[in-house]
């Protein structure tokens, strides 16, 4: 049973891969960006359970900044996936722009609230 | 204005000293010594003519003569005055002043020259103190007999434009254009028309003057009083900065008053008691620290010396304690302002009000002795006991001819010291057992002598002290202070207050009920007795032995004697240093461990990199054409501009820097990403279609 199970496990993870593989490189692109942003939140939160959250303000900032411009990337992928039906009639550029947009004010109030 | 409130705290300190009815003096040597150190030439010259006229005037009203050769460099300035065409109108004045006192040589030229520039000046002045100085430099020089039969051209209308700045309370505007009124203006005004009256008599009529009259009425109607019985003007707007203060000013009014009565044939109806008021203020200052404040004091005196509205006589005495004793006689000195005598009078003493408010003596005259001036009671009534008295005088003036008004006020009302010598007798002190008042230790007190009574006593029993006190007069006194205190070895005192009926005096100490106030300390108690009063000539603090008492040890809740400082002046030195807590800093993890973490954080963006290469994204989609080209770039460098911002805005800006930038730049970036965008957006839709 176990090793079915195993397998059975193997096998989806195969069958994954050979369909994620499937999809468009731009999507590729923001999926990667959302695991980098992901990841350099995790490395945060690590040291800080670490060292302890003395400038809360600035650990905060930094945590929300990664959460949110994956956040906003993910919005992103939404939008420009091609198989997605709702947002057939929106360009991709304008969502693209969105992304850019919101990615600056982001950043402006993690810059401000950063100390 | 800080000179203001300086000569008004003076003022008033000085006059806080003096009691509710006070004495005031004439004007003494006193005065002429402190003329001479106040008014000291500096190389020759005292400064500006102005201040060359004040000490001079002051030094000749007190008749001082003056050691240092001012008249050289004065008369030059002089000179130079009036021979130069530029001088103002104030310097000219000044400087005809000064002639007045020095009687320099004058250019007889130059004398012209002045007379026609003031008598244009009178036509064009159109403000207060230009008439005051051109008609007043006029009046100089006719009263100089520089230039005899000096006519002014057109007197009424003059007078008409100088009357035509009073205001409906008296007081006087200083032009038109500034219509503030101020006394002191007013006191110029009446000097200015004085002078006009002066120089042309026939043509100016009586109703003119008579109108001028109830102006000075209404201006007394404002004047000011003291508790003392000073009055004195002053101007109603206290920072305006032409505000002089209460003494230029009352000066102002005494010197203009006194000119116009000069020149008025009718008499001024002005209240005696008024001018006897203004009199008393100006003595009442005693020796002004100011050279203006001393020179107005003297020169407003000089004035009313002499006037013709009424000449104030003050009464003063030369000592206001007298003591019974030396069997001192009352003196009493009635003068001038300035000294003089006064003309023949007679001084009563019309009562005397002692702490019960009830007149003690009948009406009395004083002897006049004319040798010294003064008026003498030599033996004060017997009803006069020692004590604080105010005396009531009455001032009778004999036969006076008729052109001669003095004020003399009243009554006028002196606080009289009377001192003497209080008898202490039977003065006793003992030990009494508590319960029968039976006596143990008794011992006869020589308070005149130094002899020390040695007592001892236990808490059961009572320490007494008994004296009486007798007046010169015979009746009983009840002194400020009788006191007795009790100091142990170790310096803890206790101080107790003598009572008395009439004139026995007596304190009772019941030490059962005072252990507890004495802390329970036995041992060797100092004893001091305190009497005194201030008309008491033989107050006495005198040590008057000591006692052993004996008390019981203290209960565990006793309380304990204060603790004598060691050093009374310990208190004024340096006090425990105060140590601030403040909140521990945060723990900081160590510099290895973040840099560490920094690297960490730098890996998943390295890893998004090699991810990108790995997926093989190229830059294909770069536009190639010029325009669009461009504009992407632009669109790129943008967003990193933006991002450099945010970068800076971290290191040194402040928020609205960075929004005022952000503004330009998102403008920027918005026009140029909407671009590129729908370029972009318009090619793929192309090839879509294609």
């Amino acid at each position: 049973m176990a090793r079915s199970s195993g397998k059975d496990a193997q096998a989806l993870f195969q069958s994954l891969c050979t369909a994620y593989a499937a999809t468009p490189t731009n999507l590729k692109i923001i999926d990667l960006y959302v695991g980098f942003a992901v990841l350099t939140a995790l490395i945060q939160v690590v040291y800080m359970a670490l060292v302890g959250s003395f400038p809360f303000n600035s650990f905060l900032s930094g945590v929300l900044s990664c959460v949110g411009t994956a956040v906003l990337a993910v919005c992103l992928r939404i939008q420009v996936n091609k198989e997605n039906k709702e947002f057939k009639d929106l360009a991709p550029e304008r969502a693209f722009a969105d992304f850019v947009l919101c990615n600056l004010v982001l950043h402006l109030v993690i810059m401000n609230f950063l100390g | 204005m800080a000179r203001n409130l300086g000569r008004f705290l003076v003022l008033i300190l000085l006059v806080s000293i003096c009691d509710a009815a006070s004495v005031f003096q004439p004007i003494s040597d006193s005065h002429r010594s402190a003329a001479l150190e106040l008014f000291t030439p500096v190389n020759g010259s005292f400064g500006s003519l102005e201040e060359t006229y004040e000490a001079l005037r002051t030094f000749e009203v007190l008749g001082v003569e003056n050691k240092s050769d001012v008249r050289h460099a004065s008369c030059a300035s002089v000179s130079k005055t009036l021979e130069s065409s530029s001088s103002s109108l104030k310097d000219l004045f000044f400087a005809l002043k000064v002639n007045g006192i020095l009687k320099c040589k004058i250019n007889e030229k130059a004398l012209e020259g002045i007379i026609s520039r003031l008598k244009a000046a009178i036509n064009d002045a159109n403000s207060l103190l230009d008439l005051y100085h051109s008609i007043g430099s006029l009046v100089l020089m006719k009263e100089q007999s520089l230039k005899a039969d000096l006519h002014l051209s057109d007197a009424k209308g003059v007078f008409h434009s100088i009357k035509a700045l009073s205001q409906s309370d008296g007081r006087w505007c200083y032009s038109s254009s500034n219509p503030q009124s101020s006394a002191y203006a007013a006191g110029i005004a009446l000097e200015t028309l004085a002078g006009v009256v002066s120089l042309s008599s026939s043509e100016i009529d009586q109703s003119m003057i008579g109108a001028l009259r109830n102006d000075v009425l209404k201006l007394f109607d404002g004047i000011e009083k003291y508790y003392n019985g000073a009055s004195y003007f002053d101007e109603k707007l206290i920072d305006s900065h032409e505000n002089q203060g209460s003494i230029s000013t009352t000066s102002s009014v005494v010197r203009g008053i006194t000119a116009f009565a000069a020149v008025t044939e009718e008499s001024l109806n002005l209240p005696g008691d008024k001018i006897l008021g203004l009199a008393r203020f100006f003595l009442g200052i005693g020796i002004p620290g100011d050279s203006k404040d001393f020179f107005n004091q003297i020169d407003s005196l000089a004035c009313l010396e002499n006037n013709r509205v009424s000449i104030p006589l003050i009464l003063s005495l030369p000592s206001t304690v007298l003591s019974l004793t030396k069997k001192d006689s009352l003196k009493v000195r009635v003068n001038t302002v300035l000294g003089s005598s006064a003309p023949p009078l007679t001084v009563k003493l019309v009562g005397a009000l002692g702490s019960k408010d009830t007149s003690l003596i009948d009406s009395q005259e004083l002897k006049f002795n004319s040798e010294t001036g003064v008026h003498i009671l030599n033996d004060l009534p017997k009803s006069i006991d020692v004590g604080s008295y105010m005396f009531t005088f009455e001032i009778v003036l004999h036969e006076l001819e008729p052109e001669e008004v003095y004020a003399t006020g009243d009554q006028t009302k002196v606080p009289i010291f009377v001192t003497g010598i209080v008898k202490i007798e039977n003065a006793e002190i003992a030990v009494l057992d508590s319960d029968l008042g039976s006596i143990e230790t008794q011992k006869q007190l020589d308070l005149a002598g130094n002899n020390i009574a040695s007592l001892s006593a236990n808490h059961l029993q009572k320490l007494r002290l008994s004296f009486q006190l007798t007046t010169p007069r015979r009746h009983a006194f009840q002194p400020h202070q009788a006191l007795l205190k009790l100091r142990h070895e170790s310096k803890a005192e206790h101080i107790f207050v003598v009572g008395s009926s009439g004139k026995q005096f007596q304190l009772v100490l019941d030490f059962l009920g005072l252990v507890e106030k004495f802390f329970y300390l036995s041992g060797r108690y100092d004893i001091e007795l305190t009497v005194g009063d201030a008309v008491m000539e033989n107050s006495l603090l005198r040590a008057l032995g000591h006692i052993e008492l004996d008390i019981p040890e203290p209960p565990e809740k006793a309380p304990h004697p204060p603790l004598q400082p060691v050093d009374p002046y310990s208190r004024y030195g340096p006090k425990a240093e105060i140590t601030h807590i403040f909140r521990a800093p945060e723990k900081r993890p160590p510099k290895e461990l973040s840099l560490t973490f920094l690297g960490l954080t730098i890996l998943p963006l390295l890893g998004f990199l090699i991810g990108l290469l790995r997926l093989e994204v190229n830059l294909k989609n770069f536009p190639t054409k010029a325009a669009p080209a461009t504009f992407a770039l632009l669109f790129h460098i943008g967003i990193g501009v933006v991002l450099l911002l945010y970068v800076l805005f971290w290191l040194k800006l402040d928020l609205f820097t960075t929004l005022k930038a952000l503004g330009l730049l998102g403008a920027f970036l918005v026009f140029v990403g909407h671009r590129i965008l729908s370029y972009l957006a318009a090619t793929s839709s192309k090839l879509k279609s294609a």
